[in-house]
């Protein structure tokens, strides 16, 4: 079984690789790297709201403050175009990252509910500022960024041009991917999964909840602000309503609920999903207002008809499914011992899923 | 210089009636149901341009309509409760917040249809009009706005510590579990109370399209005032929220004038960060104690 999972992941890795080289029309390859930042987005995202159940929705700041960070670098450094600005999408994710320790302690002082309510305030407070911050952010007129150049010197080769962003951002996937593993497996994991089922609880029991927390938050910041600084450099133009987006904010949120919250391969499953959704949408809808109803739509469906997201879900369905073959195996006569009983107890445990992936 | 930082501090107050009838919705949805309603934003849009659309067609005035407009609110409210909110039966706080930004979305989309995206405002004798009062003139609108704050808040306070329906509604914000062990029916009331702020909201969006210019994406910079105004009063505590409005419009026109008018909501929401520091509850939140 084990063997089986680990030949499937490696396929899935080549998959993703081989993907562009496949299909390498401009089209498909943009949809497939919009999909791709929001699925490490959503995965980055999910290490801290998803494990602590503290739904953050201002994301976007750590977006927006990687994508301005980076340009910001690009314009005082001289850096030209080329592969130099991916070597600084780092950087950028470790300034987010930083302004994500003030940030995470204020807010994270206080317990569930309200902290939902200041992660949108502090959003707004950081659209605002790169409204009126003009010296540095340049205001509503924005910053732009040097002209990416292909490997052969080409300027916008286009088959090509899609190509290094779209290393990149698997790169960031990965690297998304390898932290929440190893989180979702290690003591510290442990300690973020039980503040998310009983916070007081979790304190008595003697996990240090609070540097937990922001430790999980400064994480999520620094790769959600890798994957602004390479969706920055990409759309090569940003603006504080784009790089602050408060759709951002709860486009992540709705793809970790949707693909199931606290597993690790739910975001990336819901982001996949929804964001290759979303810009088929926005192809062929024209108009905002049909795009909006669209999207709002989908969300209430997908949050009243699937609330717990689809992992989760067919991991129970797996788990029904299995009992009652072993009932069936018990019917004609094979010897079963300890049998589990079917739904006894679900509702109880709903939280609490057994299989991690 | 010193007359124009009286005037901020009157058209602050009597702006902040405006936004504290907005956000009392929000903060008793709040307190009696434990969710937040990130929709009220796009509802007050709604609201303004429902008064906007009476007065275009059949020149019915602004104040007159909202005897139509928030019964139809009250009632929009009610299906939006019970369609979207009640489902929710896990995780509600959470849930409710992406749930009502899903409605919130699919509002603004048919705003966005119906109106397009130009800004408009609503028109009136009242809002053109103004009167010399000390040093400066004053439009009626503002005065009026406050009048009818003044009256619908008057009325809800009634209604909360004067009705039996005030009863069961505090009853339910105190607890809920208490509550329905009680006989209080609190589906009925949260679906009630749902409506009552969503009427509100209708009342809040007529006075503030008098007096700004909007289009469906003022949604978002509504509800991001009103959040913060209702976080800085403290969750749930209806006085919090009606100090809060008043302090952050005196505070925003204030600044307006003796800094810049681009720093104005800025500073307020600075100053928020900085209670939250001091206390994490806002004003007059209760500190959040363990569940169970």
């Amino acid at each position: 079984m084990r063997m089986f999972k680990a030949v499937g992941l490696l396929a899935l890795l080549a998959i993703a690789i081989a993907f562009p080289l496949v299909f390498p029309n401009p089209a498909v390859t943009t949809i497939a790297l919009f999909a791709l930042m929001f699925a490490a987005a959503a995965s980055g995202w999910n290490i801290f709201s998803g494990y602590t159940g503290y739904i953050a929705l201002g994301h976007a700041v750590y977006f927006g403050l990687g994508a301005y960070a980076l340009a910001i670098m690009c314009q005082d450094w001289h850096i030209p175009g080329g592969y130099l600005p991916f070597l600084l999408v780092p950087v950028a994710g470790l300034v987010a990252a930083a302004f994500a320790i003030p940030l995470g302690w204020i807010s994270l002082r206080v317990r569930r509910h309200t902290f939902v309510v200041i992660t949108i305030a502090v959003f707004f407070i950081f659209q605002l500022l790169a409204f009126n911050l003009t010296q540095i952010t340049n205001g509503s007129i924005g910053l732009g960024f040097p002209i990416p150049i292909d490997w052969f010197g080409n300027v916008n080769n286009f088959p090509f041009y899609n190509f290094p962003f779209y290393y990149v951002t698997l790169a960031i996937l990965l690297l998304a991917i390898a932290i929440s593993w190893w989180v979702r497996n290690s003591k510290y994991g442990l300690g973020l999964l039980a503040i998310r089922d009983d916070e007081d609880r979790a304190l008595g029991l003697g996990v240090k909840t609070g540097p937990s927390k922001l430790a999980a938050f400064v994480i999520s910041a620094f790769i959600v602000g890798m994957v602004g600084a390479t969706w920055a450099y990409y759309v090569e133009a940003i603006y504080p309503d784009t790089a602050f987006d408060a759709l951002f904010d709860v486009a992540i949120a709705l793809m970790a609920f949707l693909g199931g919250l606290g597993t690790i391969s739910g975001p990336i499953l819901g982001a996949l999903l929804l964001e290759s959704t979303q810009q088929y949408f926005a192809l062929q809808l024209v108009s905002p207002g049909y795009y909006l109803i669209a999207y709002g739509a989908l969300f209430l469906v997908v949050m009243l008809l699937l609330p717990r997201g689809i992992i989760p879900t067919l991991n129970e369905r797996w788990a029904k499914f299995k009992v009652t073959r072993l009932q069936r195996q018990q019917d004609s006569g094979a010897i079963v011992t300890a049998l589990p009983t079917p739904g006894d107890g679900a509702e109880n445990v709903d939280r609490k899923e057994e299989i991690n992936l | 210089m010193f007359g124009l930082i009286v005037e901020a501090i009157v058209l602050g107050i009597l702006t902040g009636g405006v936004y504290a009838l907005m956000a009392s919705g929000l903060t008793l949805v709040f307190g009696v149901m434990d969710i937040i309603n990130v929709g009220q934003g796009a509802l007050v849009i709604l609201g303004a341009y429902l008064s906007y659309y009476l007065e275009q067609q059949f020149h019915i005035d602004l104040f007159l309509g909202l005897l139509i407009t928030m019964p139809l609110m009250f009632g929009l409210g009610l299906l939006i409760e019970f369609l979207f909110i009640r489902p929710i039966k896990r995780d509600r706080t959470m849930l409710s917040i992406l749930v009502t930004f899903g409605v919130a979305l699919i509002i603004e989309g048919t705003l966005n249809l119906i109106f397009t995206a130009n800004n408009v405002k609503l028109q009136a004798w009242y809002i053109t009009a103004s009167f010399q009062v000390g040093g400066f003139y004053l439009p009626y609108i503002y005065v009026f706005s406050f009048l009818l704050a003044v009256v619908l808040l008057g009325g809800l306070y009634l209604l909360l510590y004067r009705t039996k329906f005030g009863f069961s509604l505090r009853a339910s914000m105190q607890n809920r579990t208490s509550a329905e062990l009680i006989g209080i029916n609190v589906e009925r009331v949260s679906a009630i109370t749902f409506g009552i702020g969503i009427g509100l909201a209708a009342a809040g969006g007529m006075a503030y399209g008098a007096t700004n210019a909007f289009n469906a994406g003022s949604a978002y910079d509504l509800i991001s005032r009103l959040l913060a105004i209702i976080i800085f009063g403290g969750m749930g505590s209806l006085q919090g929220a009606l100090i809060a409005s008043v302090g952050m419009l005196v505070i925003e026109d204030v600044t307006a004038v003796v800094w810049s008018p681009v720093w104005a909501s800025t500073v307020f929401f600075i100053l928020l960060v900085v209670i939250l520091l001091v206390r994490p509850q806002g004003l007059f939140g209760k500190a959040e104690a363990r569940k169970q």
